[in-house]
């Protein structure tokens, strides 16, 4: 259980990276939305956490936010990607790729496959 | 790399933390609104809408802390929250707070003064570049005695030139005068080697100083000015530069005008403050002669990166060679050597004894006025017992309680340090008038940056070391007992009441201390200031004024003795017209007692007859230059043969008068008993030593008197009569009821009436020549007395706090032995006893202290042993009294203690 909320921290940011770059411009409730919505319930239980994970984002320059109306009227802070959030997305992105690839490989290897 | 990047992100988020948490509250009320809505469009009743929200977004003030302590500093915002705890609970108790800061206020403000003190005249003694090479050399003959006996003009040559150093110098401190225009004045002046400049390494502000190679015989006729007599006296004229000013009949022009900030080296404030410097080559003036010392202080800047102790060794063998090349001039017995000590050795030497003495003392008042403070913590601490009980109840670790309490003793020290060093700051001209003015950098004593850093380090230290025990303490405790006590809580509290009786101890032994130094430096005051003089100083005033001493001696007016006579005589005459003069007398400046530089005391050396043969290495003696009637105005009682009479004259046989000391030191006859000296003839090699000057004969013994230090009676003096040596840097006396204040220009106008370019200056009573020559002991001992007085009533009150708290704790035993019937009388000694249990465990612990501190300074007493029995009675008596009166008020309150309310209210 511990080591659960670490891999979620890391993974997080990428997945509010990853969803600024498909929805654009975004609130908070709505990235927690969609994380829910494409994540099941991993998220479900401690959405709160999302908000520190956005602030640090934000200090870091990853992502910028201004304030804007929503969809049904209300008053929010908008996030949406920066051109070094971007890049950023793209690099973690492509590490992440990689990084599964192998895990992927390992988890094929039957113990008759070694030479 | 990492590291530093994520602590300043942390750092600017501390600072704008406070806006990042508002908007994470924002952000996640946003969210349940958000949250909320999207549940009551699905149907649920309004309550269990916003419910089932805050569930989802989970613990948001957990996730706001996790925040905080992730991205902040939380080190520094606790921090800021104890301090503003802190705060409060100073203005909570605002009378234990005034004590508490005043203490420390004063202890830090005092050790703060001495420090500045210390600043400017140990630690910077020397305003120059790179003064560890500055040097200053010293011919020694411990052979024969001689200290310090100069240097002729070849061996001065031998240090230039010996590669030790990259320059050496000789200075001679004089005052020189100044005529030509108006009045004729005096100025601080110094005649110097055209390196001396190069020595200090300093450079003119406008013009040059001397070229450092220049070697023209004698004087080179350039003069350097200081920027304050060039303000002065030419009104700051930018074309200075070549113009010619005349000194003592000569014409000089000046090539340079130093710095505003340029202060002289030199071991009084007035050398320090020297105005004019004449560069003089000396060759042409005497023979080349090894024996002939002219000059006295002389001053060396070593080659860069060799040490004073490789420079002594290399000194060592230069001293060597010269002995072997010049057999005659240093024979094996003298035992002739050179000597160096640092600069700033050399000018601080004499006072820094009393400045360490002073900074030791203000040091225990410092450290007295925290134990105060830290005692005051401790009782405090059983007061709040309670409080730190229910913090720890609530999970308040025991680290976090320390750092609470630890905050609070330091905002005490800091506040207290601060106001200590704002009262220094507001007081420091009152203050600087108590500082003797014979403290060679007193114009350099600032309350600066440096001195500010010192009072905040001092009293962050003194904030820690003494505020830990008692946090360490009150954080330590019994929870439950605590708890279940309801505050009364003297339970707990023994490793308290220990630590504060310990510390009581500490303070008296502390006080006793310095009350014992205080007491022997005022005894030897008051033994120095009662001594014989030998001389009687009332009602004599002594006003200096110089004869032109011209480069070139045939322009001198003055040269031989009958025409200086002549001068004199009549000077005399006109100034015992002055109203309320009776009797007046002239000396040369050695002969002022107490009151001349070590620069005016001559000390020649002296041939008996008959025995110049065996010693070529002759004796010195102290020489003083005076008129018949000096002695009558000093009161000096003559003891065998005759004083100076008019009859002695230049062409009848030179005379002299010696003093007792001298008669014994000299004619010490073959059993022991003395020899009469009268009728003896001596020869005095002058410093311009002729090489057969004319036999003196002994015509008379005087008393001793303390002319030449108070301390010591017996130094051998011999006087010449004016009238038959000439002397060109002469002194009144005038002995009568004369206004100090007018004196000077009546005599000036006396003066000037006979020579209208002769400068009179420096009129002063003997009284307080007397008094300033022992200005700078008098200085130290006020200083530790008041400091012993401050630490005997912090000791006082300190003692007084702990035995009322000691009562305070005990009222309701006491109650209990009253109510079964205990005497009053009894309760009374009761509490007194433990009064003096403290006072005699602290005079033990504190007697054993002052015996290794008297025994330190036993070089600043006079006439006291440093173990003196009285003394350390006395003190001793004076500590158990004052601890017992300070019981006695506690003790009187326990007397009188009504059982039935105490136990009532318990």
């Amino acid at each position: 259980m511990k080591e659960k909320p670490d891999v979620l921290q890391g993974t997080l940011a990428l997945m509010v990276l990853k969803t600024l770059d498909a929805l654009g411009p975004q609130h908070g409730y709505g990235i927690a939305r969609r994380i829910e919505q494409i994540s099941g319930d991993v998220l479900a239980v401690n959405q709160g956490a999302l908000y520190p994970l956005l602030l640090k984002l934000e200090n870091e320059g990853s992502i910028a936010s201004q304030w804007d109306t929503s969809e049904n009227n209300r008053r929010a802070r908008f996030y949406r990607l920066t051109v070094t959030g971007r890049k950023q997305l793209q690099t973690e992105t492509r590490d992440w790729m990689q990084t599964t690839a192998i895990i992927a490989r390992f988890f094929e290897v039957k113990a008759e496959d070694l030479p | 790399m990492r590291f530093l990047r994520r602590f300043f992100i942390r750092l600017s988020n501390f600072t704008t933390g406070r806006r990042a948490d508002q908007r994470l509250q924002e952000e996640m009320a946003e969210h349940v609104a958000f949250q909320t809505e999207e549940n009551l469009r699905a149907g649920m009743p309004p309550v269990e809408a916003r419910r089932q929200a805050a569930l989802k977004l989970g613990a948001a003030q957990a996730i706001r802390e996790h925040h905080n302590a992730e991205q902040g500093l939380p080190l520094a915002e606790n921090f800021l929250l104890d301090l503003r705890y802190a705060f409060r609970m100073l203005h909570r108790s605002p009378g234990f707070s005034l004590i508490a800061i005043a203490t420390i206020a004063l202890g830090v403000g005092a050790t703060t003064a001495i420090y500045s003190v210390i600043d400017a005249t140990l630690l910077h003694p020397l305003p120059y570049p790179h003064p560890s090479e500055l040097v200053r050399i010293e011919a020694n003959l411990p052979g024969v005695g001689a200290h310090d006996i100069g240097f002729s003009i070849p061996e001065l040559r031998d240090l230039q030139n010996s590669g030790i150093f990259q320059y050496a110098s000789f200075c001679f401190f004089g005052t020189d005068t100044l005529t030509g225009s108006g009045q004729p004045t005096r100025v601080a002046g110094a005649t110097v080697s055209p390196s001396y400049f190069a020595v200090l390494g300093v450079d003119a502000q406008l013009g040059r100083t001397f070229d450092p190679h220049d070697a023209t015989p004698g004087s080179n006729g350039e003069v350097v000015i200081s920027d304050g007599f060039w303000k002065r006296a030419f009104g700051a004229d930018p074309h200075i530069l070549g113009k010619s000013i005349r000194i003592d009949n000569d014409f000089f022009h000046v090539v340079g005008v130093m710095p505003a900030s340029f202060r002289d080296q030199g071991q009084t404030s007035e050398q320090v403050s020297t105005e004019l410097w004449a560069a003089d080559g000396f060759s042409d003036r005497t023979p080349p002669m090894r024996g002939t010392r002219l000059v006295y202080e002389t001053i060396a800047r070593l080659q860069p990166g060799l040490s004073p102790e490789a420079a002594q060794g290399r000194l060592d063998a230069l001293v060597a060679s010269l002995k072997k090349q010049y057999p005659a001039d240093y024979p094996p017995q003298a035992e002739w050597t050179f000597h160096l000590t640092p600069l700033a050795e050399s000018l601080v030497g004499n006072v820094r004894q009393s400045l360490i003495l002073l900074f030791g003392a203000v040091g225990l008042v410092l450290l007295i006025s925290c134990v105060n403070v830290a005692n005051l913590l401790l009782a405090r601490a059983s007061a709040r017992g309670r409080e730190m009980a229910v913090r720890q109840a609530l999970g308040a670790a025991r680290m976090r309680l320390i750092r609470q309490l630890l905050t609070e003793s330091l905002l005490l020290f800091v506040l207290g340090g601060i106001t200590g060093f704002a009262v220094l700051f507001c007081a420091r001209k009152f203050l600087l008038q108590f500082v003797p003015e014979s403290l060679p950098r007193l114009n350099d004593i600032s309350i600066n940056w440096g001195v500010l850093a010192f009072a905040i380090v001092v009293s962050v230290a003194a904030g820690t070391i003494f505020g830990l025990a008692p946090a360490w303490l009150t954080s330590r405790l019994n929870l439950t007992a605590t708890l279940r006590q309801e505050g009364r809580g003297s339970n707990g509290s023994r490793r308290r009441s220990v630590l504060r009786h310990v510390l009581v101890i500490g303070e008296l032994a502390l006080s006793l201390v310095l009350m014992i130094a205080a007491g022997l430096l005022l005894r030897s005051f008051w033994d120095l200031f009662k001594v014989q003089l030998g001389f009687n100083p009332t009602r004599v005033v002594a006003i200096e004024t110089s004869l032109p001493n011209p480069n070139d001696p045939k322009t001198d007016i003055y040269r031989t003795a009958t025409q200086e006579a002549v001068l004199l005589r009549e000077v005399l005459r006109r100034n015992r017209t002055i109203p309320g003069v009776e009797e007046a007398a002239v000396s040369d400046r050695a002969a002022i007692p107490l009151g001349h530089g070590q620069n005016d005391r001559r000390i020649i050396p002296l041939l008996h007859e008959g025995q110049e043969v065996q010693s070529s290495q002759p004796p010195l003696i102290d020489t003083s230059i005076v008129s018949p009637e000096y002695f009558h105005v000093l009161g000096m009682t003559l003891v065998r043969g005759r004083l100076f009479v008019d009859q002695d004259l230049e062409a009848t046989p030179l005379v002299a008068v010696i003093n007792q000391a001298a008669a014994r030191t000299y004619w010490p006859g073959k059993d022991g008993k003395g020899e009469d000296p009268v009728g003896k003839r001596v020869h005095l090699l002058g410093r311009l030593g002729r090489a057969r000057p004319d036999w003196t004969t002994i015509v008379g013994v005087i008393a001793d008197a303390r002319t030449e230090s108070l301390a010591d009676a017996g130094i051998p003096q011999i006087y010449l009569d004016i009238y038959q040596r000439p002397a060109k840097f002469l002194a009144l006396y005038l002995r009568g009821q004369v206004d100090p204040a007018a004196i000077s220009a009546q005599v000036r106008t006396q003066v000037q009436a006979v020579d209208a370019e002769l400068p009179v200056f420096h009129a002063e009573t003997l009284d307080d020549v007397l008094s300033s020559s022992l200005s700078v002991r008098r200085f130290s001992m006020e200083m530790v007395a008041l400091f012993a007085a401050t630490a005997l009533l912090l000791a006082g009150l300190g003692i007084y706090g702990t035995i009322s708290f000691l009562v305070n704790e005990q009222s309701r035993e006491i109650a209990i032995r009253l109510a079964l019937g205990a005497q009053r009388r009894d309760i009374l000694k009761m509490v007194l006893r433990q009064g003096l249990t403290l006072a005699a465990a602290g005079a033990g612990v504190g007697l054993v202290g002052a015996l290794i501190v008297s025994h330190l300074m036993a070089g600043l007493l006079y006439g006291v042993s440093p173990y003196d029995l009285s003394t350390f009675a006395g003190v001793t008596a004076v500590l158990t009294a004052v601890a017992i009166a300070a019981s006695y008020v506690p003790a009187l309150r326990a007397m009188r203690l009504d059982p039935i309310t105490t136990l009532h209210s318990e």
